[in-house]
């Protein structure tokens, strides 16, 4: 780890003692979590600490951890099943783990002043539809962010100003970039010539996958994150 | 007396000055403009979706359409991302080879945005000659790699072949003769080194062209100047990168900062301007290509002194040698599992970003330790500028509207993914 990002690491650890969580990172990248609770008041005092100095908003994302760690291939069956080879498409979606929320939002900053960046992660409230504060009054930037955001994984932003869908069609239905979202969507559209005009219509493709989602162990990346235990992957735990 | 109304005006999805297919909601007060409202995403097309779904090494091409005129630097921001999450570390040779097509990259881009910009506000002739760059820049990217546009030429580890020895050239045909094929081949006789080479020659007087068009043009500056102005603590507020934030006097450059590959060994300025208006941002990116012009040439000469190996010879993540594959049992077993299931990623998270040539083009990359990613966030240039439009055309007469779309170089590739 360069010293930049110990000094930062250390600066963040010695201000924000009760409201900051590290998360495990690579080398030279510092993440924290934060609870969403404090996120308006520590995202504010990023901004206007000369010492921290987080200017600007880089990016603003959006993440459903509703799968993590799963894989989708059921290797004992696949020989007897054809064409999609015992792919196990995840189905009901239960999240094993129900103490954790399922949407978190993940904060790109960038210090143009001290030339460093931070991640910073916050989970939104259960339920549905999850809610988080909004930073549009932190930084400009998080508006359009936040509207894509809320677009493709439904999460609500409290005193956003417009919080409209931005990216999918008109009147469109659903949250696209959940995990429970099927990939090939929900409707299709078609000129029906009987009505003169475009119509939508359930989907008439099946859905497929050509290459499983699987997760291997693999020993040699032990060295890569070294403070994610072994085995972090399959376990929700150390997401 | 009459009453008067403001004036809702719908501009775009089509329309040749909406870059693509932008929709604006305009409200006016006469021909001034009171609000903006873009709409986007006509063209998304679940990019980062479509990319959790897939193996690592797929979705490659994906990138190349998301600014496709920027292709390949968004292809090295996708895959510093992976490489960083698989620790990996790129051959010399290969990480030079980036650079020089980073810059050809940007070459190509800002090329681009000049004929397009000059369209807009009204300079038909600079369209025509940077097409005519264009053109070898994209001869460049064909011989390489096969395509004009959709590269798919960087993968993880390296590059996916080393430069090739020669140009591919024009054949006679009854539209051209023998004398006018011997011509245009002319500067293709030698390696592709060589022809970059004479393109680094020339271009240099190229730009003095175009700024002979443009740079001291009444027409142009009553269009520019003073039109679109940001002050630099709005333009970090609203979270501009590249060439906007520097237009607006911040000096700030990733290549220079937080320097990624072998930008450290380069030898290059950072333009910055001081007013923060349309003019000042052209007069940014046209000096960004005679530096880009100067770091193509560095690796230029680099790359021929120094032969090696363009890929990581890892079979884990890069495939074997055919010649290989077809002999050794090992290779094969390789072969086979890079192409059916592609290689797992240790689980974590990054975020890789590029200098594109429009700003920071990043990949938040969240990987589980499967061989597909969990999630992928492209953090597209363009995405904040355009969202700034209102501000920035605020008071502005509907012309200028033209020229502030211009001026913040949209590709709706990139914003709508």
């Amino acid at each position: 780890m360069s010293s930049r990002t110990e000094t930062l690491a250390s600066r963040l650890t010695a201000r924000f003692a009760q409201e900051l969580r590290p998360l495990p990172a690579l080398p030279n990248e510092v993440a924290f979590e934060v609870d969403a609770a404090n996120l308006i008041a520590v995202c504010r005092e990023l901004r206007d600490n000369a010492e921290l100095g987080f200017e600007q908003l880089i990016d603003l994302a959006g993440v459903d951890y509703l799968d993590y760690g799963r894989e989708e291939w059921n290797t004992l069956a696949s020989t007897a099943t054809g064409f999609s080879r015992g792919v196990n498409r995840i189905k009901e979606h239960v999240s094993e783990e129900t103490k954790k929320p399922r949407f978190a939002v993940t904060y790109q900053l960038l210090s143009i002043s001290n030339n460093w960046r931070l991640r910073l992660r916050s989970f939104a409230s259960e339920g549905e539809p999850p809610v988080i504060d909004s930073v549009v009054d932190v930084w400009a930037s998080a508006n359009w962010f936040e509207r894509e955001a809320f677009d493709l994984y439904g999460i609500m932003f409290r005193n956003h100003p417009d919080l409209r869908r931005i990216l999918t069609d008109y009147g469109f239905i659903g949250h696209p970039f959940r995990k429970d979202f099927p990939l090939i969507g929900n409707v299709e559209v078609k000129y029906d010539t009987a009505k003169g005009r475009v119509v939508y219509q359930p989907v008439t493709i099946e859905p497929r996958t050509l290459v499983p989602r699987v997760i291997r162990e693999d020993n040699r990346y032990d060295q890569v994150l070294k403070e994610v235990p072994v085995g972090a992957a399959a376990s929700p735990a150390n997401r | 007396m009459a009453d008067i109304h403001n004036f809702t005006l719908n501009f775009g999805p089509q329309h040749p000055a909406a870059h693509g297919v932008l929709r604006l909601v305009l409200e006016m007060d006469g021909e001034v403009i009171q609000k903006a409202d873009p709409h986007i995403g006509l063209l998304h097309r679940a990019t980062e979706k479509l990319a959790e779904s897939k193996p690592f090494n797929q979705s490659i091409g994906y990138m190349d359409r998301l600014d496709y005129v920027s292709m390949m630097c968004n292809e090295h921001a996708y895959v510093m991302a992976i490489e960083k999450l698989l620790g990996i570390k790129v051959p010399e040779r290969a990480q030079y080879i980036r650079v020089m097509f980073d810059e050809i990259t940007r070459i190509l881009n800002h090329l681009m945005w000049l004929g397009a910009h000059g369209l807009d506000i009204g300079a038909m002739t600079v369209f025509l000659y940077a097409f005519r760059e264009r053109e070898d820049l994209m001869d460049v990217y064909e011989a390489v790699s096969g395509t004009r546009m959709h590269a798919t030429y960087y993968r993880p580890g390296g590059v996916y072949r080393d430069l090739p020895d020669t140009m591919p050239k024009y054949q006679p045909s009854k539209w051209r003769s023998q004398a006018d094929v011997d011509r245009l081949n002319d500067r293709r006789r030698g390696s592709m080194l060589d022809f970059i080479d004479d393109f680094c020659a020339r271009f240099p007087a190229n730009v003095d062209e175009y700024e002979t068009l443009l740079t001291d043009n009444r027409i142009w500056k009553q269009r520019t100047v003073n039109i679109g102005v940001v002050t630099p603590e709005r333009a970090m507020q609203l979270g501009f990168t590249g060439p906007m934030l520097r237009g607006s006097g911040i000096e700030w450059d990733l290549r220079k900062k937080q320097p990624y590959e072998v930008y450290d060994r380069m030898d290059f300025d950072i333009p910055v301007g001081v007013n923060g208006d349309c003019y000042d941002r052209y007069l940014v990116r046209i000096e960004e290509m005679r530096q880009s012009n100067r770091i193509v040439k560095q690796c230029v000469d680099w790359l021929r002194a120094n032969p090696g190996p363009v890929m990581l010879d890892d079979h884990k993540v890069s495939a074997p040698k055919r010649e290989e594959m077809k002999g050794d049992m090992e290779s094969l077993i390789h072969h086979f599992k890079l192409f059916t299931e592609g290689y797992c990623v240790p689980a974590g998270e990054t975020y890789a970003a590029v200098e594109a040539p429009k700003g920071e083009f990043g990949i938040y990359l969240v990987s589980d330790g499967a061989n597909k990613p969990y999630r992928l966030k492209c953090r597209a240039p363009g995405f904040p500028h355009l969202a700034s439009l209102e501000e920035m055309v605020q008071g502005h007469l509907l012309a200028d509207v033209v020229a502030v779309i211009g001026t913040q170089d949209i590709v709706f590739g990139e914003i709508d993914r």
